[in-house]
């Protein structure tokens, strides 16, 4: 099997399912000739031509509308939003079109569609390049939402989103990108359950549920702990709507302690209810209360690197979180 | 070549080409910065600080508003930041007056000035300044907004609410186009149909202009007319300066990937400053050796800023959590 890193996964999913189905396309900003800021869809357009890997104008609320009227017609269109960031503008399309075609219609239409986006910061691309706003969106009923954290991960929901009835926002953790390459299947054998978590690490003493690339940090800030004895197990969500509950209460009740990490700001982050739903579930096998562990509520994160750096979680932080649920 | 001598005089004039100058040599500076590993992103003015700075220079900085987009590197010198204080947004230093460090180096912003902070987001600027040139007009001080934006911001909805409520309400805004024909890889028959960003301008019942951008005088008259209108009550004004992208779109992008070498080469060789430089030459207005002494004395300039800010003092860690709302 080939190794690839998260991008080259992304782009292989891509290339693989629009080989099976030509009604299967791709638009964007810059998605085209140059195969996208981040070479998401190099080499695409040379490969299907310039109608199905479309280079659209600078405006996000018709590129999910387009979409959308796409897949009303049958096609099923994979948007690409250049940054999570910028799919603001698109919001009203998303959550009030999107989302709700299939229940305001009583299920007559339906809107199968992919939106890509990357996601979350640590590369130096500032308030406006480093938001995590997968909150937003799992608060959607109506959407799916998807955010991979392995090349595998990344293409096999990647190939389940495009085969989906339903939309899907698919977040790319845009620092994984290029991070960690792993030989990745190919094909249908390739394709992975959305909505099904993955126990990334096992441990007795403690679960740490995180998602996306707070995975990498939460493993490192793991094997401090293990030094000091105690075994944090890990659950990678992969999925964010629908979320894998059942994974994680198995777990906790094994571990009696959890904490949920995630890179958002602490308020209203989709790692409260995470822990919400957590709380509820667990409650007589809990011998600590549930804890998040997240960035700080300030509005983005800024350029500097010494601002970047004190938003940003790290392996010390969070084995500072995790060390507190496990003492409690 | 039409010429607007009555109203500006020789010093203006060489006033605004050595902001011209100052611009280039701290671009110049930022990019072998950048090489060095100094500074971590760029967005580069290159072909676009003749028609900038023309532009500012039909307006009065301290009186006027300036909602300014992230090429506008000349522009905001010509509104009065200064080389080292550009430098120390470059640097992302706790006295870059724009942000304190925490956008991309690009997002101006001084109270003082009048210039309003912007963001990376494309076209939001626009409306903004439609509703800045409301409140000017309630205020009735003959004050106005100019708001600036490339040809794919015009794709945005935004352009159109913008320019509608301004027309609408005859507010004092001038909507300035920087169109160099490329937003990012997508060119400009893939982004603007139609003739040009001008034209739109009859839809709305406004005057729409289209000037040569290396034109100083062509551009500083449009500008010059558009602001006599509005200070008098007649309302917006649209106007597409045509201008050349002499630089990929950022240090993330490569243009050589997608966009001909003939045609790159083409444009590198008309270049405005040496034409602006021809022009004041021709008119008896500067001589060659003039020339070499203000670029020297820019060199030295730009020399000093750059210590000067290279070190100057990162953001306090601790000051991450200031200014997230009024009372912090
Ligand atoms: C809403 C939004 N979408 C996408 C981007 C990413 N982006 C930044 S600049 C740019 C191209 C802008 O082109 P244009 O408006 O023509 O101005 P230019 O950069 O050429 O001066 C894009 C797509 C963004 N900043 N904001």
């Amino acid at each position: 099997m080939p190794e690839r890193n998260l991008v080259q996964a992304v782009r292989d999913a891509l290339y693989e399912e629009m080989e099976r189905d030509d009604r299967v396309c791709i638009l964007g900003e810059d998605v085209g000739r140059k195969g996208g800021v981040f070479k998401a869809t190099e080499g695409l357009q040379q490969r299907f031509g310039e109608q199905r890997v479309l280079d659209t104008p600078l405006a996000e609320s018709s590129i999910a509308a387009v979409a959308q009227g796409l897949a009303l017609e049958g096609f099923l269109p994979v948007a690409e939003m250049q940054f999570a960031d910028y799919s603001f503008p698109a919001f009203n399309q998303i959550v009030n079109e999107i989302a709700k075609v299939r229940y305001r219609s009583n299920g007559d239409f339906g809107c199968p569609l992919v939106i890509r986006a990357p996601t979350g910061g640590g590369v130096r691309g500032a308030l406006y390049h480093s938001q995590s706003p997968e909150a937003f969106y799992c608060h959607v009923p109506g959407l799916k939402v998807v955010l991979p954290s392995t090349p595998a991960d990344a293409k096999g929901l990647l190939k389940a989103a495009i085969r989906d009835p339903d939309p899907v926002i698919f977040l790319e953790p845009k620092k994984l990108y290029r991070a960690e390459r792993q030989e990745v299947g190919d094909g249908d054998a390739a394709v992975l359950p959305i909505g099904v978590a993955t126990v990334v690490r096992p441990g007795t003493d403690l679960t740490a549920v995180t998602y996306g690339f707070m995975r990498a940090v939460t493993i490192q800030a793991a094997s401090r702990l293990s030094a000091d004895g105690i075994e944090v197990e890990i659950i990678d969500l992969r999925s964010l709507r629908p979320w894998d509950v059942e994974s994680c209460v198995r777990s906790i009740e094994k571990t009696g302690r959890v904490a949920v990490v995630y890179e958002a700001n602490r308020t209203g982050g989709f790692g409260a209810e995470i822990a919400a739903e957590l709380a509820e579930r667990c409650f007589a096998s809990l011998d600590a209360p549930v804890s998040r562990i997240a960035s700080p509520d300030v509005p983005a994160m800024p350029f500097s690197p010494s601002l970047e750096h004190a938003f940003m979680l790290n392996p010390d932080k969070v084995a500072d979180g995790l060390r507190r649920v496990a003492r409690y | 070549m039409p010429t607007d001598d009555r109203t500006l005089t020789r010093e203006q004039v060489l006033d605004a080409y050595r902001t011209v100058l100052r611009a280039r040599t701290l671009d110049d500076r930022r990019f072998v910065l950048n090489r060095a590993g100094k500074l971590a992103f760029i967005i580069s003015p290159r072909g676009h600080e003749v028609a900038q700075v023309a532009a500012i220079t039909a307006l009065q900085p301290g009186r006027d508003r300036f909602c300014l987009y992230y090429r506008n590197f000349a522009a905001a010198l010509a509104c009065g930041f200064t080389p080292e204080e550009l430098m120390l947004s470059a640097f992302a230093r706790a006295a870059d007056p724009s942000s304190g460090g925490r956008q991309t180096p690009g997002n101006f912003g001084s109270r003082r000035r009048g210039v309003i902070i912007g963001s990376s987001t494309v076209g939001p600027q626009i409306p903004k300044a439609a509703g800045i040139g409301l409140a000017l007009k309630w205020k009735g001080e003959g004050a106005l907004c100019y708001v600036s934006f490339g040809e794919g911001a015009t794709s945005q909805g935004d352009f159109h609410e913008g320019l509608n409520f301004a027309a609408i309400h005859r507010c004092p805004v001038i909507f300035f186009c920087e169109n160099n024909r490329w937003a990012i890889s997508v060119p400009q028959p893939l982004q603007v149909a139609g003739p040009g960003v001008a034209e739109r301008a009859a839809g709305y019942g406004i005057p729409g202009v289209r000037v040569h951008g290396d034109d100083f005088f062509a551009v500083h008259l449009a500008v010059r007319q558009a602001a006599e209108r509005a200070r008098i009550g007649d309302g917006p004004t649209l106007i597409e300066a045509e201008v050349l992208r002499l630089q990929s779109h950022s240090t993330d992008d490569d243009q050589r990937a997608y966009r001909d070498a003939a045609e790159l080469a083409a444009e590198a060789a008309r270049d405005p400053i040496p034409r602006m430089r021809d022009m004041l030459i021709q008119r008896g207005w500067l001589t060659a050796e003039d020339d070499a002494g203000l670029r020297a004395e820019v060199d030295r300039e730009v020399e000093r800023a750059t210590e000067a800010a290279e070190a100057a003092a990162d953001p306090e860690p601790g000051s991450l959590g200031r200014h997230v709302y009024a009372d912090a």
